[in-house]
């Protein structure tokens, strides 16, 4: 039942990435899109050079508005960042972000002994705030070029999403691009590696670690429309939850923890079914628990 | 009674949450932060692909 149900979010990542990176015809020709759907802001951390892209990714797109020179602030990202947050808080890491499917892809190769974190976990998963405030927000706007302009640090010197959806696909079609090949691009492309190698062992050790979009959406986790609660009178207290959570969370104790991935393992897993989410709070009570009868009192 | 009035206001937040951030995106697209973004989206991002 469970692995059926972990297929099924594979197959509904996998769809998400064809239906948001639908432009075929960049892959073949070494182009991106151009239409203005790309306006739009996706919810995953997709990067808006990759050759399929039909949206804007929201940090790329964050960090182009900040280190323009022309906004302190934006309005029009956070709006976008806090619409999905409300919505769906994490949700968006484990069924719409496709470096989040890579590295679920990556955690099935039958390689090494599996683990769930890495040592210093503990520490290391403050890694994201360090990386969302530095990186995303107070480098783009302060360290200004020639030209009045920033650089889009988080993507330039980290983001290993860009270098393998966007980099990866056009350097291999763009014999231009990649006579333009220096360090910079090894440097990204030893720390993709990096990652996709201890992907094969950790469970999304970027996402736990590094991920400025999940330490944005983690903040929603407690307030979005769609949570977890638990039935206090199911819990039998057998931390399963905790066993099967590949992000190591105690869902009998927080079940709207900031690190959780809503991918719902714990919820298929519990075995007294006392994980409930609010979309099937609203299927059980879908008036809000007002019934025909209670409205004839 | 109190506990309810908790999980009241407790549910209202998303909603609020929703309505804030429809007004941001709608004063981003009058400040021409959408413009931008789109500018930068149909564009290839050197840096993002790792050219710099």
């Amino acid at each position: 039942m469970a692995k059926k149900r972990k297929n099924v979010r594979l197959w509904f990542q996998a769809a998400w990435f064809a239906l948001t990176n639908g432009y075929a015809k960049g892959f073949l020709e070494g182009k991106i899109y151009k239409g203005a759907t790309k306006f739009v802001c996706v919810p995953g951390l997709n990067c808006y050079s990759c050759p399929g892209a039909l949206g804007a990714c929201p940090i790329g797109s964050l960090q182009a508005v900040l280190d323009s020179g022309k906004f302190q602030f934006s309005a029009y990202i956070f709006g976008f960042l806090m619409m999905f947050g409300a919505l769906m808080g994490r949700f968006v890491c484990g069924w719409l972000c496709p470096f989040g499917l890579v590295q679920d892809l990556l955690h099935k190769i039958p390689l090494f002994k599996k683990k769930k974190n890495l040592p210093g976990h503990r520490f290391l998963k403050y890694g994201k705030y360090v990386v969302l405030v530095l990186f995303v927000i107070i480098l783009p706007m302060t360290v200004i070029g020639l030209t009045g302009m920033g650089d889009p640090w988080f993507c330039k010197y980290i983001c290993p999403s860009g270098t393998l959806f966007g980099g990866l696909p056009l350097l291999a079609k763009n014999p231009t691009l990649r006579s333009a090949i220096g360090f910079l691009f090894s440097w990204k492309v030893a720390l993709l590696l990096l990652i996709v190698f201890l992907s094969i062992r950790y469970y999304r050790p970027f996402c736990k670690y590094l991920c400025p979009l999940g330490a944005i959406y983690g903040l929603f986790n407690p307030v979005s429309l769609y949570r977890f609660t638990i039935d206090e009178d199911k819990c039998v207290h057998c931390k399963g939850c905790q066993k099967v959570c590949g992000m190591d969370i105690p869902v009998w104790e927080k079940p709207n923890s900031v690190e959780c991935i809503r991918c719902g393992d714990c919820k298929a897993f519990c075995p007294t079914g006392a994980i409930h989410s609010s979309l099937e709070k609203i299927k059980r009570n879908p008036y809000g628990g007002i019934t025909e009868s209670s409205l004839d009192k | 009674m109190k506990k309810s009035f908790q999980n009241k206001v407790r549910g209202a937040v998303p909603f609020v949450l929703l309505l804030f951030s429809a007004i941001l995106i709608t004063a981003g697209v009058f400040r021409g932060e959408a413009q931008l973004v789109l500018t930068k989206a149909i564009n290839i991002c050197m840096e993002c692909i790792g050219i710099g």
